[in-house]
């Protein structure tokens, strides 16, 4: 089953003084996310990322298009008691404690209330937030603890569907690399994860399938390893002896040169041409490595074919 | 249930604000202030005190309702703290209900406090409790219910525009509403075009003037239980229609 399904989901703003200006912010998205997946939405600053989370979170209604979310429509309040949402750089009640933020939430959420105290500690043990800290008030956080707060409110009450919007940010590389551990368990519970970011070695390190947006429009959909693949791939050539250089430079090669070292990565198709050049002048070969295409490398590609890149 | 945790925030969030603090005190000030004044008078001292402590319970109430209220939607927009509400299984209107009983609530407790420093002022000045003091509580009650009926036309402003405009539109709403008998005494005289729009303006804005007994009970005269049951239905009402639109307007509104 599908935890995540759109259908020609769209978004246009009215822009200007007197709204006359229409702006597509998103393009007619249709995207199946499947229950249990970790799925990466990605995209640049401004791709329609955060319209997106917005739409399938009800907080704007589509200009056409709908969707749906764990079978049902988010307007129903016993799907939304399914999910949890991390909005962008969150900000919350300032004025209360972690704790007090917890349980509120906890009782909009419908967590029984034998249970709440349990449940609000061992999430805010769970994201790592030091004990001294949950009794404080949230104006005194820092970034970082303020999306530690954020990520604890959207798993508190245990949903089956996590949205996350840019879940990285505002984090120091430890706490990134804990919070990467922890989408990576909440996998392992059988829950389902979107999440948006533009750190792509985040995606690529964590999501099944990742699809990636710009300028409102989807340009591609599918798994890392699949993406990364479909860009052919590349071998990097380490050799001894400099009296090849000049004839692969003549193939249009670039060389890095380190003493009596010389590298070169060239596509595939031109490895044997290369490696007869080689044996020819006598060089001595040291490795033939493949290199793999990055979800990066598939992303830049992505962006740089029509409506010229990012926004 | 979720209505009950909203309103219980809404009145933390308040009563953690500073605002209401200084504004409390400003009113104990005014009650002390016409204390006295009223020392200073002659045969008139009750009439000045009563007069004086109520007109401060209203401003100063009026004021809480206006400036907290203005940011009870709109600040939560801007500030995206509704994001983590609106996603779990919060109704809409729940959420506008939770936040207007809330800061009833707020106004409700203030409200008892400067009543009781009144009532502390009263007997200080008059070492007993006189049978007209019951009309000073039921006055009381009646600025309460002025605060009910603004906070309800604030919220519905704020469901809808700026803090800054919505601070406007209900300070002119609460000034045209205080001065509804005129209102009311224009559609009946004017006419054509003028008796059109001063019929519809004395409707549509709440009638503040009909819940301003002060000066009547500052001379000791009696509200009659009749004036009580339509004055609390009226605000009632006229609050249940405000809040009723203002939770129409959020419904349908798109969250930045």
């Amino acid at each position: 089953m599908n935890a995540i399904a759109t259908f020609a989901l769209e978004k246009f703003y009215l822009t200007g003084f007197w709204r006359k200006h229409p702006k597509q912010a998103l393009k007619p998205l249709t995207l199946e996310v499947p229950e249990g997946e970790i799925f990466g939405y990605l995209g640049p600053n401004g791709a329609g990322k955060t319209t997106t989370l917005r739409l399938l979170m009800g907080l704007v209604k589509p200009t056409a298009g709908s969707s749906k979310i764990l079978n049902g429509t988010i307007e129903d309040p016993a799907i939304r008691a399914q999910i949890g949402f991390l909005p962008e750089q969150p900000y919350f009640y300032d004025y209360l404690t972690a704790v007090e933020l917890l349980t509120y939430y906890a009782q909009l959420s419908g967590v029984p209330a034998g249970e709440r105290q349990r449940r609000v500690a061992s999430t805010l043990d769970r994201v790592g937030l030091a004990k001294d800290a949950v009794h404080t008030q949230l104006r005194k956080f820092s970034k970082g603890m303020l999306q530690r707060v954020g990520i604890a409110q959207a798993i508190l009450h245990q949903p089956k569907l996590v949205f996350l919007d840019e879940p990285m940010s505002g984090l120091d590389p430890i706490g990134r690399r804990e919070v990467r551990d922890l989408i990576a368990s909440l996998k392992d519970e059988g829950k389902t994860v979107f999440f948006s970011t533009h750190i792509l070695s985040d995606a690529e390190a964590l999501c099944d399938r990742v699809a990636i947006v710009a300028n409102g429009e989807l340009r591609g959909v599918g798994a890392v390893a699949e993406m990364t693949s479909s860009l052919g791939g590349n071998m990097e050539v380490v050799w001894e002896g400099e009296g090849a250089n000049e004839a692969i430079k003549a193939l249009g090669r670039e060389l890095r040169v380190a003493g009596a070292i010389t590298r070169s990565v060239v596509p595939e198709s031109m490895l044997n041409q290369v490696l007869d050049i080689l044996r020819a002048k006598n060089a001595r070969i040291i490795s033939v490595t493949p290199v793999r295409a990055t979800l990066e490398d598939y992303f830049l590609q992505k962006l740089a074919q029509t409506s010229g890149g990012a926004d | 249930m979720r209505i009950g945790y909203i309103a219980a925030n809404t009145f933390r969030e308040a009563v953690r604000d500073r605002v209401l603090y200084n504004l409390i005190v400003f009113a104990f000030l005014m009650i002390g202030a016409s204390l006295v004044l009223g020392q200073i008078t002659i045969g008139v001292e009750r009439e000045l005190l009563v007069n004086l402590g109520l007109a401060a319970i209203a401003f100063f109430g009026v004021l809480i309702a206006i400036f907290i209220g203005i940011g009870l939607v709109s600040k939560e927009i801007d500030k995206r703290t509704v994001y983590t509400v609106l996603t779990r299984p919060v109704q809409r209107w729940q959420f506008i209900l939770g936040k207007y009983f809330g800061l009833v609530g707020t106004l409700a407790v203030n409200t008892f406090f400067m009543g009781c420093g009144l009532f502390l002022a009263l007997l200080y000045m008059t070492h007993k409790f006189e049978r007209a003091d019951i009309y000073v509580l039921i006055a009381i009650f009646f600025v309460f219910l002025q605060m009910v009926i603004v906070t309800s036309f604030t919220m519905l402003f704020s469901s809808f525009s700026t803090p800054i405009e919505s601070a406007v539109m209900a300070f002119c709403f609460f000034v045209i509403g205080s001065f509804s008998t005129d209102l009311h005494s224009l559609s009946a005289s004017a006419k054509g075009i003028v008796k059109v729009f001063a019929t519809i303006a004395a409707y549509v804005v709440p009638n503040i003037s009909a819940l301003n007994v002060s000066t009547a009970v500052a001379h000791g005269e009696a509200v009659a239980g009749a004036t009580v049951a339509l004055n609390l239905g009226y605000a009632l009402l006229y609050s249940g229609a405000m809040v009723a639109a203002a939770a129409l307007i959020f419904q349908r509104r798109n969250m930045k």
